[in-house]
């Protein structure tokens, strides 16, 4: 754990523009392992909101599902099926570079409540190979399902996992593959922390959003900030206060409590008459010179009046979520100043990083890598 | 099973005085005799009894059930709903040997005073010949002991039938149910033919296969789909709690009055621990929403949201969350959340519009006089007929919703 997060300090800073000759389109996640680990739960949990506990009906897998994120940065997932082995298929040669040509990240989901051995030598064997033709792509290994396995039981299997593929990459004669490992499950938050690691190492310019964050907390006081993908519930950013687990879930929920309200009044139209009536007298004047902000902006505080939660929604894709500081509430409109500005940094930002993603050509996909043979 | 013990707002022990009571809405608050009902909670060992009562009125997480030890003989609880209703749940472990006795020795006892059987079914459970068979025996218990209970009977652990055939799944077994309910009837009916027929039982509000005859003994059925990993536990609990809160018709006109008062689009009203809906109110435009589910939904976000309080600040997770909450989605809606009465939270959604938010969050906070008898046994401070908008902004009684507001600077 402690190493992960080294690493991940390491990376965010060094994280600029990488300039690998491989980035023509989107960042790509590719997630492979065995049949069951897990991987068509992980993707529809995460990118398509399914609850955790319908995953038990979910189809097995037989060909490559490609999905597409469109969010502050287009992302593909693409979903392997878990009995084919890419490297050596008799039935099917496929496209490495169609698959791997792409700067991205490969997902590779063990089972944590399995007997992982198969899982951990095909992914030596994965490492081996990418290690030497793309040695661009991260490897992020997902312990898997480690819901309901003991605290002390899910360190002792990642310390095993760790030690079973540095000795086979050692063996090899390879140093310093970029392996990391994340203990996940679809049932927490812990599958979601993961994939915001996952995607930040893929952000250019990281440490500039981080930056700005940093900046918002000393300014208004704030413990923690995160920015958010609403969609995912992904961070894609944090400020550089140490990590913490337990305001990541806070926040977290608290975008997911936005969202639902957001459906529930805020996703149908209301009629004219209504309109007409709340823009009449004596009000005169449209609904949106009514109101002081016009994203959404929301604010929470708990019982214990202690630390407030706060949320602002800096575009379509992203929100600021903020823990406040004791008794900060009163300082609203300062905040919300300063909010202001950083929001508007925030969203230049990403006008500057977009043109660049989509500049033209960026769209079209590699060739398809094919349908794996039944 | 429970006893609800309702004092209607009715002094606990004589004495005190209920004069001033004088608006029109005081013929609802008229005193009921002390009630004294029981509620039974009944079905299978296994069938998630326990499970439900404790993800409901003790805030569990759907998986920490799984650690809940099986209920032998009977469980007695006491919760408190608002302040003066208390159930004494008593949750009745479903093993067959206390299934038998509960028809047999102890019929008279159990089935006596009954005001809500709550069955519950699993849909997963092998025998379902047994379980229905078990389910006649109980339902004629019932009839014969108290014909004017009301049954839910709740169809559960919905989530383990694929997501697709659930509705069939569900019609099927519901159609099944109310044709043993109709056949344990007729038994009763068959034994005690003598009886003279009884005032009738009320009807129901959801569909029942007959019209009730005169001398019908069909109880009131309600049938839920039902699973503790979603928000159907929230729907179906409301239901059987809906009827039982004392005073609703007043609630609904006071929630209505502040509604028009604030010009909100809807308000809700939720007691404060289960988070379930105790009583709500909707504009004209607001029933121009499409989420029908939306009252069980928010019971079901707000009550996740406060399990995260609750791991994020280290309280009890059945202590109170939060205090305040404020949504401005822009120029489309705005909604706020707040601690209401002692026992209950509001929830306000509203048209956009800072002056007219500021407004209501003031009139809400005014008007918690006129709520101060969901607390308890005590009559409200002042007649309904008085709960005039303007008397809560304290700009003086008698002003009109739009004057009020317009008295609030624009922007
Ligand atoms: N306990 C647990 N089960 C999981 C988790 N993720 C997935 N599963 C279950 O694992 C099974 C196989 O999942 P699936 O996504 O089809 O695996 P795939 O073949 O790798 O795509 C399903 O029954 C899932 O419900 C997890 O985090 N915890
Ligand atoms: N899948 C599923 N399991 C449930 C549900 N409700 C309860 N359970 C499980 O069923 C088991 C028995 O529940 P319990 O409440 O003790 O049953 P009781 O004997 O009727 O009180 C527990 O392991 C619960 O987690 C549900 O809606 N869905
Ligand atoms: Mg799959
Ligand atoms: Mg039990």
């Amino acid at each position: 754990m402690e190493n992960r997060q080294r690493l991940q300090k390491k990376d965010g800073v060094k994280v600029p523009d990488p300039p690998t000759p491989h980035t023509k389109g989107k960042p790509r996640l590719l997630l492979m392992g065995q049949r069951r680990s897990g991987k068509s739960s992980i993707s529809s949990v995460v990118f398509h909101k399914l609850p955790p506990s319908e995953t038990l009906f979910l189809e097995s897998t037989a060909r490559i599902q490609k999905d597409s994120l469109n969010s502050f940065m287009e992302f593909q997932v693409w979903d392997f099926p878990g009995q084919i082995d890419i490297f050596d298929n008799p039935n099917f040669t496929f496209d490495m570079d169609a698959i791997f040509g792409e700067i991205g990240a490969l997902i590779w989901v063990i089972d944590a409540q399995d007997d992982y051995l198969e899982a951990v030598a095909r992914l030596n064997s994965t490492i081996l190979h990418l290690h030497r033709s793309y040695p661009h792509i991260n490897i992020e290994v997902f312990i898997h399902k480690v819901d309901g396995l003991s605290d002390d039981y899910r360190l002792d299997i990642q310390r095993d996992i760790t030690i079973r593929i540095q000795d086979e990459l050692s063996d090899q004669g390879v140093e310093n593959a970029p392996v990391n490992f994340h203990l996940t499950s679809i049932y927490n938050h812990s599958i979601f922390e993961a994939f915001s690691k996952v995607i930040q190492k893929l952000i250019p310019r990281l440490g500039q959003l981080e930056a700005m964050l940093t900046n918002l907390c000393r300014t208004c006081r704030f413990e923690k900030a995160y920015l958010f993908d609403v969609n995912t519930k992904i961070y894609i950013a944090t400020d550089s206060t140490p990590e913490d687990m337990a305001s990541y879930e806070i926040c977290s929920d608290y975008v997911d409590v936005i969202i639902d309200f957001t459906e529930v009044y805020g996703s149908w139209p209301r009629s004219q008459q209504w309109r007409k009536r709340l823009e009449g007298e004596p009000w005169s004047q449209p609904l949106e010179e009514q109101v002081a902000c016009e994203w959404a902006e929301s604010g929470m505080v708990l019982a214990d009046a202690r630390r407030p939660i706060m949320l602002r929604e800096v575009d379509r894709f992203l929100a600021l979520v903020a823990i406040m500081k004791e008794g900060s509430y009163d300082k609203m409109p300062q905040i919300n100043m300063n909010v202001d500005v950083v929001v508007k940094g925030l969203t230049e930002f990403f006008e500057i990083t977009k043109p660049k993603e989509l500049a033209p050509g960026a769209q079209q996909g590699p060739a398809s890598p094919g349908l794996v043979q039944g | 099973m429970a006893d609800f013990e309702t004092t209607m707002g009715a002094p606990s022990a004589g004495g005190q005085v209920v004069g001033d009571w004088t608006g029109p809405a005081a013929a609802h608050a008229q005193l009921k005799k002390v009630k004294k009902q029981k509620v039974l909670l009944m079905g299978k060992s296994g069938s998630g009894k326990s499970s439900m009562r404790s993800i409901i009125f003790s805030n569990y997480l759907a998986r920490d059930t799984r650690r809940l030890g099986a209920t032998i003989d009977i469980d007695l609880s006491h919760v408190k709903f608002l302040g003066n209703l208390t159930l004494n749940l008593w949750d009745c472990g479903g093993q067959e040997a206390f299934m038998e006795n509960y028809l047999s020795q102890q019929r008279a006892h159990v089935f006596s005073n009954v005001g809500v059987l709550i069955y519950v079914f699993d849909i997963e459970s092998r025998d379902v010949e047994r379980d229905l068979a078990t389910y006649v025996n109980i339902i004629s218990a019932l009839v014969q002991y108290s014909r004017e209970a009301k049954v839910f009977v709740l169809i559960h652990k919905m989530d383990l039938v694929q997501p697709m055939t659930r509705e069939d799944v569900f019609d099927h077994r519901a159609a099944l149910v109310r044709r043993k309910t109709a056949e344990a009837v007729a038994i009763v009916q068959k034994q005690k033919p003598e009886q003279p027929p009884q005032a009738s039982l009320t009807t129901t509000t959801t569909p029942t296969p007959t019209p009730v005859a005169n001398n019908d003994l069909s109880p009131n059925l309600q049938l839920f789909a039902t699973s503790i990993w979603d928000q159907s536990l929230y729907k179906a609990w409301a239901s059987i709690i809906h009827d039982l809160v004392p005073n609703l018709s007043l609630i609904e006109t006071q929630l209505a009055s502040l509604g028009l008062a604030i010009d909100a689009d809807e308000i809700l009203l939720f007691e404060r621990t289960s988070f379930l809906v105790v009583s709500r109110w909707t504009s004209a435009e607001g029933e121009r929403n499409p989420y029908g589910d939306r009252f069980e939904r928010m019971s079901n976000i707000l009550k996740s949201w406060k399990h995260t309080c609750s791991k994020y600040t280290g309280t009890p997770r059945n202590a109170e969350q939060f205090s305040d909450f404020e949504y401005k989605m822009g120029a489309t809606f705005s909604m706020f959340a707040t601690k209401f009465t002692t026992n209950t939270y509001i929830l306000v959604c509203m048209p956009p519009g800072e002056a007219r938010f500021n407004s209501a969050k003031l009139n809400v906070a005014a008007a918690r006089s006129w709520f101060k008898f969901l607390d308890g046994p005590v009559v409200p401070a002042q007649p309904a007929a008085a709960a005039v908008p303007g008397a809560a902004a304290g700009a003086g009684s008698g002003l009109g919703a739009s004057q009020m507001l317009a008295g609030m600077p624009a922007s």
